[in-house]
């Protein structure tokens, strides 16, 4: 399930010790400094390694993210939007990451463009509330997703390099 | 020039043809729409012409008193797909006063193998189309549509509040909510609505394999909330490595689809008119026809701060003593499920492996497991990760403008 680089990636990225959501509004901001904290963290740690592969920002509340993620593929660079809420029972359950430019392209997904998880997902996540946050949901949720679907839709041809 | 002229008297033509095509559409629809006047009271009589009469003779076969309550209940159905919509049908068909339907999916031709949507109704709001299609096979009930995602920020405020305030009479609470959602994170926001204002749900659901389903009673701080354990599956036995996932999400089955919604409209109605007995968790495996049935106590050690309030109050509460010899007599193997608390006692850390999801309790019901492991109640981190975020005094402005340069 969670392959060796995956585990190494995972156990670089601090873990969170707040269980607050959006809706605790006195508390959720110290989780959300310690999101912040752990997301920078994986980012450095990235860049380091060579493999910086994503960013990302929020609204003022913390409550809807937006960014960048992009994919190496034989030496071209695929990017894409990327997209999700943080849902009012967060953390006890993950955010549902989405790329809405594939909607539609692959049937590994859910309306609306959110990915469809592998089924490790949710236990592994369930079993680590609170101490994952949303650096940990793009290293076991959206980072293996891209690794398999991406080669496999420019391979069908579904999508294709464009010049940045 | 005379070729333009001809081509617009044409044009002025075919204009006036579409508008008297559109009159008639529109008087065929206007007839269509009012297959009957409202009714004020449910009558008994057996005549070919009376909605209620099959319904009604419930009451004169001693089944149900004075079905006739069923107009006096507002029913929530929270997510109208495969199973909601069905869900919604029966409900309406049965005369229920008030419907309120929550889902943001629109109907797309993908969804033709369930039951209920039609094909002309692609691209409508699911919300919309069964509301449509509902009053028109009942103009009795009333129907409340909200269109958005309940697990936002945002719209669970409204939801909160339609709940709690949208019952038949205006400021009550609906008299019951019936979560028909395709994932966990709409049961969770469902849970904590429920927990937090005390109101009874269902919750149900259809394997994404297609070949198994279940309908549990949630009464908070009685049963078993949504976050006391792992979700409760019914065990299919499939072996794991052999079921094929590449390339899909999810399959469906209107049969299992429509069984589901089936089991969950039974026991709504036992409940709302009060006659049989309600299952509180009946599953369905459809490989073999198996139906296990079981009680699940709640967990005091639930995260959810609101079902421990709920199970607080529940205790203090006098107990109907006929309902526990009710259990007992007919599910000995689950009188003594104790299984939260031990659910707690399992001490083992968090750790990435733990591949197979294995039953922690021993006195689940036969043919049940637990979706996957419960999490570890320890608050130590994991061996693997050394790190934890530091509590230092950065501001979060300043962390946001770090990670945006970066």
């Amino acid at each position: 399930m969670v392959d060796d680089s995956t585990r190494k990636t995972l156990s670089n990225i601090p873990l969170l010790q707040t269980r607050a959501g959006p809706r605790e509004k006195d508390i959720w901001v110290q989780r959300l400094k310690e999101e912040y904290q752990a997301l920078i963290k994986y980012v450095e740690n990235n860049k380091q390694s060579g493999s910086d592969w994503f960013r990302l920002e929020s609204n003022k509340e913390g409550t809807k993210w937006f960014g960048k993620c992009w994919y190496m593929h034989n030496l071209l660079k695929y990017e894409f939007e990327v997209e999700f809420d943080i849902p009012v029972t967060y953390p006890t359950t993950a955010p549902e990451i989405a790329v809405p430019e594939l909607d539609g392209k692959t049937a590994k997904m859910y309306r609306g463009g959110k990915i469809c998880l592998t089924e490790h997902f949710k236990p592994l996540w369930a079993r680590n509330v609170p101490k994952f946050g949303i650096a940990h949901a793009m290293a076991l949720g959206l980072a293996p997703w891209l690794a398999v679907e991406i080669p496999d839709l420019i391979e069908k041809g579904i999508i294709s390099y464009k010049e940045k | 020039m005379s070729a333009i002229d001809e081509l617009q008297a044409l044009i002025v033509e075919l204009k006036s043809e579409l508008e008297a095509q559109k009159t008639e559409t529109r008087q065929q629809q206007a007839q269509a729409q009012q297959a009957r006047q409202r009714i004020d009271r449910m009558s008994a009589e057996v005549v070919d012409s009376n909605p209620y009469s099959r319904l009604m003779a419930l009451q004169r076969m001693n089944i149900v008193k004075d079905y006739e309550r069923i107009r006096e209940k507002t029913v929530a159905v929270v997510g109208v797909g495969g199973v909601g919509s069905v869900t919604a049908d029966m409900l309406t068909r049965c005369g229920i006063g008030k419907l309120i339907l929550f889902d943001y999916d629109k109907v797309e031709l993908a969804n033709m193998n369930r039951l209920f949507f039609t094909p002309d109704q692609a691209g409508l709001s699911k919300v919309e189309a069964a509301a449509r299609t509902l009053t028109f096979i009942n103009p009795d009930v009333k129907i409340e549509t909200h269109n958005y995602n309940i697990t936002t920020v945002d719209n669970f405020d409204n939801f909160l509040t339609t709940i709690s305030q949208s019952g038949t009479e205006p400021g009550t609470p609906v008299d019951l909510i019936l979560s028909c959602v395709d994932n966990f994170e709409a049961r969770m926001a469902i849970n904590a609505a429920c927990n937090e204002h005390s109101l009874n749900w269902f919750e149900s659901g259809v394997s994404e394999n297609a070949v198994s389903g279940h309908i549990q009673f949630i009464r908070p701080g009685d049963t078993a909330c949504f976050a006391c354990a792992p979700p409760l599956v019914v065990a299919e036995n499939i072996d794991e490595r052999t079921l094929k996932r590449e390339g899909v999400c999810a399959a469906s089955l209107p049969t299992t689809m429509g069984i589901t919604a089936g089991f969950l409209v039974q026991n709504a109605l036992k409940y709302l008119l009060n006659f049989g007995e309600v299952s509180d968790y009946l599953g369905y495996n459809a490989l073999n026809d198996f139906f296990p049935k079981m009680t699940l106590k709640p967990n005091p050690q639930c995260d959810d701060r609101h079902c421990l309030l709920r199970q607080k109050e529940f205790q203090t509460k006098p107990k109907p003593v006929k309902k526990e010899v009710e259990i007992v007599a007919e599910e000995p193997l689950h009188a003594t499920n104790e299984w939260g608390i031990e659910l707690v006692a399992e001490d083992a850390p968090a750790t990435e492996d733990a591949d197979e999801p294995k039953p922690i309790v021993s006195d689940i019901g036969e043919g049940l497991r637990l979706a996957y492991e419960a999490p570890s109640k320890s608050t130590e981190t994991t061996s693997e990760a050394t790190t934890t975020t530091t509590g230092d005094e950065t501001s979060l402005d300043d962390l946001m403008a770090q990670m945006k340069s970066m």
